[in-house]
């Protein structure tokens, strides 16, 4: 729930200060997808990888990322976690196992797939998680590491976040047909399609796939379907521009994700109303903490433009 | 210096090689040893390619190291954008891989996981995490190799920013390269071309590197400057012997590495001859030639007593017929009459 919770309010602060054009970078929200990024990485350990793409707040915050340096970065200041250099869309915290995003599109499949690969022949256990939306499962990077992944059985598990549109185009105008997981299983890959919206059923995919994938049962693959609410990029919403209907949006927010499972613990009397309230003033004072530090570095000087081209 | 020396012929070979007592290896043996050496002492180095481990072992260069590493030289599915991002992730994790292609012209189907992805992963992480990781590549010529087996793509890799780019043209260098690139922690491209494979050249036996971005003066000369790449070293050393009867002495400059490229070595002989020729293996257009034009016309424009000429190919696809291959490929003829045209003979 805080996971959740977590993600929720840090996007919509973005939303919230976005108007005010000081954070100067294109940002991809998860708004309304957070039940992945909380029932695939809340178990994972500190050493593990993710390797994520241009929507990936929601993944290495739930992680572990530090969450001030993320600020500092939409930011553009010299103390981001990559020192301005990358923005929202490449966003890491390698101490958290979060080695860096593309916003190419299939970029963090096959990335995933070879950190998965270096740890099979160190034999340190670590496993990796490649999170990935609908349109990366057109690439061919998506045959090609599922075909090499299931191959040599690496330690890794993928994540195909649907919902149902690669920027405006709708999947049913991309794909023959939308049973993702089918076409994975077409490599001899335990795949399951669950409700991207329902964290518990996510928890439990993503438990069986991490225990596979410690114990040497090589790679699994779970699609999520769920939805996004804003746009593809920036704080709005698509039906404001008539890139999808209104009543599709809102029959999305009825199944809110964090939601729907507030209501569960609610009902089963794990949470109340004063619990819920505490944990959501515990988040916000965390991201009024790290808006306060993030704004308030420094940026970078000019003559950081020529460091990092290498190391 | 030996190590400095490019050898033609048998007569060379015996004058450097047999009367000094020193070791000789093919190029191809060079690169082999480089990459046992590498598997031997640095656990986080693997090799990956297609077909690295049948018989042919990529034209010898990694020939039965299957056999000694198993499990550390690998075959591949024919993926090889997928397996380049395989690579660049394990990479990121920590790891050396070398990514080794038969050809240069399989290059292009990796484009997005060398350029959008391993050449741009440090600058887009702030310096925290790099890819250390090497690829490999051959340029194929003649017996009708044509257009998909022929290609020399360096400069438009040289263009993207975050790569190094690395052209070792003797044995000795393709030894001393591979290593240092393996060890440089970025990652690097290593363009060789098939030709290269046969020549034989004093190569040490024990592990040692050749810094990138240190180029080295192959023949010295006071008449005309040639900068020479890869296989165009060997023609460029052929070409100056027959220039030498003619009274044209010429300083051969073989940069050994692209990206980082010295261009100290490149101006101060400019300076000391004034003229200038660039021979590349590459087409005309976009080439790595005339960047070194370039650079000379910025920061040697003093200095020359005549314009620059380059030695590169046509802007053409390679052809398939001998007729039409003997058309396309430039090397010796064409470098001695730029060189007579420059020097005024």
């Amino acid at each position: 729930m805080r996971a959740m919770l977590r993600v929720r309010r840090f996007e919509d602060k973005i939303v919230e200060v976005y108007g005010a054009q000081d954070m100067k970078t294109p940002v991809h929200l998860s708004i309304g997808q957070e039940a992945v990024a909380a029932g695939v990485c809340l178990d994972l350990k500190k050493e593990d990888y993710v390797f994520t793409t241009h929507r990936n707040h929601g993944h290495i915050l739930v992680k572990g990322a530090a969450m001030a340096p993320m600020v500092a970065e939409l930011y553009g200041r010299a103390d981001g976690c990559s020192g301005g250099k990358g923005g929202s869309m490449h966003m890491l915290d390698a101490s958290a196992g979060c080695l860096g995003t593309s916003a190419i599109v299939g970029g963090s499949i096959p990335l995933g797939a070879g950190a998965a690969l270096a740890s099979l022949l160190r034999g340190d256990g670590r496993i990796a998680v490649s999170f990935f939306g609908d349109g990366a499962s057109e690439e061919g990077l998506f045959h090609e590491t599922l075909n090499f992944s299931a191959l040599k059985k690496l330690p890794v598990f993928f994540v195909c976040e649907n919902n149902g549109y690669a920027t405006n185009s709708h999947i049913t105008a991309r794909q023959p047909h939308s049973d993702i997981a089918r076409r994975a299983a077409s490599y001899g890959i335990p795949s399951v399609s669950v409700d991207g919206n329902d964290v518990l059923a996510i928890h439990a995919a993503a438990s069986e796939a991490a225990a596979r994938a410690r114990s040497g049962g090589g790679p699994s693959f779970m699609e999520c379907s769920t939805y996004r609410w804003k746009g593809h990029v920036g704080p709005d919403c698509d039906h404001l521009k008539g890139c999808r209907p209104k009543e599709e949006l809102d029959k999305w927010m009825e199944r809110c994700p964090v939601k729907a499972f507030k209501e569960v613990l609610m009902k089963s009397g794990i949470l109340t109303a004063a619990s819920y309230d505490g944990i959501l003033r515990e988040i916000d004072a965390e991201i009024a903490g790290a808006w306060a530090k993030g704004r308030s570095g420094p940026m970078p000087g000019p003559e950081e433009l020529y460091k990092d081209v290498y190391r | 210096m030996p190590w400095t020396k490019v050898l033609i012929d048998k007569s060379d070979l015996e004058d450097t090689l047999g009367k000094q007592g020193l070791r000789g290896l093919s190029y191809r043996d060079a690169l082999r040893e480089a990459q046992r050496q590498l598997l031997e002492t640095d656990p986080s180095v693997f090799l990956i390619g297609e077909g690295i481990d049948d018989p042919g072992g990529v034209f010898g260069s990694t020939v039965g190291l299957h056999k000694e590493f198993p499990g550390r030289v690998m075959d591949m599915p024919i993926a090889e954008n997928g397996l380049t991002g395989i690579a660049a992730g394990a990479a990121m994790a920590g790891m050396r891989p070398v990514f080794i292609h038969m050809r240069v012209d399989f290059l292009p189907m990796c484009m997005d996981m060398i350029v959008n992805h391993a050449a741009k992963w440090s600058y887009m992480t702030g310096g925290r995490v790099g890819v250390p990781l090497v690829i490999r590549s051959i340029t194929g010529r003649g017996w009708g190799s044509a257009a998909q087996h022929s290609q020399a793509l360096h400069a438009m890799f040289a263009h993207v920013p975050g790569l190094k780019i690395i052209m070792p043209a003797s044995p000795y260098d393709a030894k001393g390269l591979m290593i240092a690139a393996s060890e440089d922690g970025n990652p690097v491209l290593c363009f060789e071309h098939r030709w290269l494979y046969d020549f034989t050249g004093y190569v040490p036996a024990e592990k040692y590197s050749v810094p990138l971005g240190k180029g080295v003066i192959r023949r010295e000369g006071r008449s005309v400057t040639i900068v020479a790449l890869s296989l165009m070293v060997y023609e460029a050393v052929k070409a100056a012997r027959e220039l030498a009867a003619e009274g044209i002495e010429a300083e051969i400059v073989d940069p050994r590495t692209i990206k980082p490229l010295d261009e100290e070595i490149i101006l101060s002989s400019v300076k000391k001859t004034g003229r200038l020729i660039v021979a590349d293996t590459g087409s005309r257009t976009g080439s790595f030639a005339s960047h070194i034009a370039s650079l000379a016309a910025e920061k040697a424009w003093s200095d020359l007593k005549a314009p620059v000429r380059l030695v590169c190919m046509p802007d053409v696809p390679v052809p398939a017929s001998p007729a039409l291959e003997n058309a396309y490929y430039r090397g010796k003829a064409e470098i001695c009459a730029a060189a007579r045209e420059l020097c005024g003979i």
